[in-house]
């Protein structure tokens, strides 16, 4: 049996990628993909607890992420194509247009 | 059971990091996916079957294949493929990455466990994750919840047309 302190770091570690890669990317898409890895790995926080204390909490919890993570990515990656038609790139620099 | 966490955990982790560090989006995409197929398998580890099957069905499945999808429709131009911010922050941020995780390390959560305290903890681990298991709580502990995220697709699905839309 794996101590649930492993999971727990692998899923600190695969949470820290996502952050680097929200981080330093400035591909629209990519900083996505990266929100993706950090809400796969808070599921996996949700999942050791719910096996390791025995309670199916963590697993509903984690459907339901999985339900609000695929809301955003297709209202997120609208946003991203209509944003394309305007600037014709896909850099977070160029997404300006709310300035005051 | 150590033998297969230990292969699905680096593969996740080096996929992870081949995703960010990738020049090309379809490849990232495609790491990803298997990102998701590991992290799929990690959940079978823990006895979350059910999950395990939703998350290849819908991440693996429906969502990559929108990102696919939408990275192929925008066809960018390859001189916007590397595009990682200047080198200082880079460094900066792998650091700070790299700091939170060995703070964790440092301070013992790798040898962590919870007492199993919750109302199925004298159930056998198979039984936790059963779809039968999550289909009652969804159905009665946690209905409200469960027709929000029903409301919430709809209210996405709605959105993501009016947003594609194009404007005449």
């Amino acid at each position: 049996m794996v101590p649930a302190g492993h999971y727990l770091v692998l899923s600190a570690i695969l949470f820290a990628i996502g952050v680097v890669g929200v981080l330093t990317r400035k591909n629209a898409i990519i900083v996505f993909m990266s929100i993706e890895i950090m809400l796969n790995a808070a599921n996996l926080t949700f999942v050791t607890f719910a096996s390791a204390m025995g309670d199916l909490g963590g697993q509903v919890a984690v459907l339901l992420v999985i339900a609000v993570a695929a809301a955003e990515a297709a209202v997120g990656l609208a946003i991203i194509v209509a944003m394309f038609r305007h600037r014709e790139t896909v850099n977070v620099e160029s997404f300006n247009v709310m300035h005051g | 059971m150590i033998f297969a966490f230990w292969i699905l955990a680096v593969v996740a982790v080096l996929a992870a990091i081949m995703v960010v560090t990738n020049r090309n989006p379809v490849a990232s995409v495609l790491f990803l996916v298997l990102t998701f197929f590991s992290l799929a398998g990690l959940f079978v580890t823990l006895h979350a079957h059910f999950l395990a099957a939703i998350q290849v069905l819908v991440y693996a499945g429906a969502i990559m294949v929108l990102f696919l999808f939408v990275v192929m429709l925008l066809n960018l131009a390859t001189d916007q493929w590397f595009d990682v911010a200047s080198r200082p922050f880079l460094v900066l941020a792998g650091l700070l990455g790299a700091g939170f995780v060995a703070l964790l390390v440092v301070g013992g959560l790798p040898g962590y466990a919870p007492a199993a305290q919750g109302p199925g903890a004298s159930l056998p681990p198979d039984l936790l994750g059963s779809t039968e298991a999550i289909g009652s709580a969804l159905y009665t502990a946690y209905y409200l919840p469960f027709l929000v995220t029903a409301l919430l697709l709809l209210v996405a699905m709605v959105g993501a047309v009016v947003l594609a839309r194009r404007e005449r």
